[in-house]
């Protein structure tokens, strides 16, 4: 066991007569003390979590302030990161692998996926570390646990806004008109926040049992990142592909980070149509979004009183 | 010992219910194989079989421990390092779990400290306010309190710091700026672990005079302090905790005197200090496993 078993107690001190077990509960009930550290019930939780809705916004404002404040440019690096990233891409798909045969529009096409899924991306990268992360945060202070999940996705959408700024940039140089389908981009962020902040809690409950996720999550999203269509359009693979059983493509199609990058592409470039969207698309994307919002929640709710302990 | 607390508290509402308490810590990574791969494997394949080959240690940080403690009280949490002080504490506000028995709380206990929600690399002023919120004060209470945070940490004596990265302050500003923001709310339970060491003389004393009003605002106070002296000042009932074990608990000069006494026997032979239940209060705790 432990050390503090090996040498015994000195008995020199009088120790006092602890007051037996039944007056304790008797008198916890009678003067209404609550358990500490138990777990509140979700309609609570929700209220909680709602009146530190001030918190966690300022968090998520403090990490993406402070994240590029040692650097000599500044908040500069909040829209020359993604433009560089994309660029990365252009040349080795664009140029290299010659991917945007067949693609108009290929630039603002691909910049518009490489955006959409880092905003996925990375919120689920910091929803993994949420809870391991910031144990001392979560010993020190009480506030709910979810704070801190949504509060790395908002983080992620602010950096994400920044980048649209700059994808704006790119689609009227690339000469994609201004039109008003631009306005859905609105609710198919909002849609894609719920998703990526309900899978990023269910990421935070298991990162915080097995921090070892952590290192294993990269792979993954590596993976999911090639079955997307960041850089491909799948609805022309598909339809070079004809020899595919058919529930490759439905697959390809459902899924999440997909249905997402397609609605933002349908949104902003003219040359992207309906006809290559997903059949059902709004609908598969609320689906998504309610799924791993609501379950995510729950799911990271049910043991909240764990997070930070043991 | 029940008369001598009561003696001193006119309302009789407990505030936190203590019963028979025991906190045990699980160390991953100790022991033979320390950390290396393949410790880590063997834990991994057989599971509970042999978590003590593996190298999981238990350590019983604090047992067996029952008080009640009431509205209007300060009390002070005495003991040799690692006794478990800074554990029970912990286990008070609700962020360790209990082995075995029941903590009850009226009110929610909150630790003194806001350290871990600040970051070195904003301003001060940005600093004021995230702690605020992130100790669950409103944005106007923030904003109320803001100037009055930043003269107390007096911060700005000597020019105008608190636009500057909290990077840039010396420790002991930083010191002054994190207790001036965790002492702006006044909480039902006030858990306080040392904090009075923090700055010069003069701040030492502004932070016990606010620690006073705290203390009047709070239902109750938990003070742990190796300094006898703050104990005597601050607190009227004391706990003594020794490896884990409440050993006395009763008005501030009765349990000082024993204590005293004890530690001061116990200079000339080398007293064997418990060091693994000293850890849990450094973040380098458990992971959970």
């Amino acid at each position: 066991m432990s050390q503090v078993l090996d040498t015994p107690p000195l008995k020199t001190a009088p120790t006092p007569a602890a007051p037996a077990d039944d007056d304790l509960v008797a008198l916890a009930a009678r003067h209404g003390l609550s358990v500490s550290g138990a777990r509140p019930s979700l309609p609570q939780y929700v209220r909680q979590l709602w009146a530190r809705r001030h918190f966690i916004a300022a968090f998520s404002t403090a990490k993406l302030t402070a994240q590029y404040s040692q650097a000599k440019l500044g908040q500069v690096w909040q829209v020359m990161t993604p433009l560089l990233n994309a660029a990365v891409y252009y040349l080795i798909f664009g140029v290299l692998l010659q991917t945007k045969k067949g693609v108009p529009d290929y630039v603002p096409f691909l910049v518009t996926g490489v955006f959409i899924w880092t905003f996925t991306q990375s919120s689920i990268l910091a929803g993994t570390r949420a809870i391991s992360g910031n144990l001392g945060l979560v010993r020190a202070l009480h506030f709910p646990r979810a704070a801190l999940p949504i509060s790395f996705c908002l983080q992620q959408l602010q950096q994400l806004l920044f980048s649209m700024a700059a994808l704006v940039v790119i689609l009227l140089f690339f000469g994609v008109p201004v039109a008003v389908s631009w306005v859905l981009a609105i609710p198919a962020l909002v849609l894609q926040f719920t998703f990526n902040a309900g899978v990023s809690m269910i990421l935070a409950r298991l990162g915080a049992k097995t921090p070892d996720l952590a290192q294993l999550m990269p792979f993954v999203l590596r993976t999911w990142m090639y079955a997307s269509g960041v850089m491909f359009s799948i609805d022309h693979i598909l339809s070079r592909h004809t020899d595919l059983p058919s529930w490759v493509g439905t697959v390809l199609q459902a899924n999440p980070a997909a249905v997402y990058i397609d609605l933002m592409r349908f949104a902003l470039i003219d040359s992207f149509h309906a006809s290559q969207l997903p059949p059902h698309v709004w609908a598969l994307a609320t689906g998504w979004a309610l799924l791993a919002g609501v379950g995510g929640f729950i799911y990271f709710w049910k043991a909240e009183e764990t997070y930070g302990r043991g | 010992m029940a008369e001598h607390t009561n003696g001193n508290t006119p309302d009789l509402t407990p505030t936190v219910i203590a019963d028979h308490v025991d906190i045990v810590y699980r160390v991953n990574g100790t022991g033979a194989g320390r950390g290396s791969a393949t410790a880590a494997l063997n834990r991994i394949l057989r599971r509970k079989k042999a978590e003590k080959a593996a190298g999981v240690r238990t350590v019983h940080a604090v047992r067996d421990v029952s008080f009640v403690a009431y509205k209007g009280e300060a009390i002070g949490l005495i003991g040799t390092n690692g006794s478990g002080k800074s554990t029970l504490l912990k286990a008070v506000a609700g962020l360790l779990p209990v082995e075995n028995g029941r903590i009850y709380t009226g009110g929610q206990p909150s630790l003194l400290g806001v350290n871990a929600a600040l970051m070195n690399d904003l301003t001060g002023e940005r600093n004021v306010h995230l702690g605020g919120l992130a100790m669950g004060m409103s944005r106007e209470q923030v904003k109320e309190r803001y100037q009055e945070i930043v003269d107390f940490s007096g911060i700005n004596e000597k020019g105008d710091f608190i636009t500057l990265p909290m990077r840039t302050y010396s420790s002991g500003m930083a010191a002054r700026l994190r207790f001036s923001i965790a002492a702006a709310k006044d909480h039902d339970v006030l858990l306080i672990d040392e904090a009075l060491a923090t700055g010069d003389r003069k701040f030492q004393k502004r932070s016990e005079e606010r620690i006073r009003e705290l203390r009047k605002e709070a239902g109750t106070v938990f003070l742990v302090s190796h300094s006898n002296k703050s104990i005597r000042d601050t607190c009227d009932r004391v706990l003594w905790l020794e490896r884990g074990e409440l050993r006395m608990d009763g008005p501030t000069e009765d349990v000082m005197k024993e204590y005293e006494a004890f530690t001061g026997d116990a200079k000339p032979k080398p007293k064997p200090k418990p060091k693994a239940a000293a850890k849990p209060a450094e973040p380098t705790v458990a992971q959970p496993s």
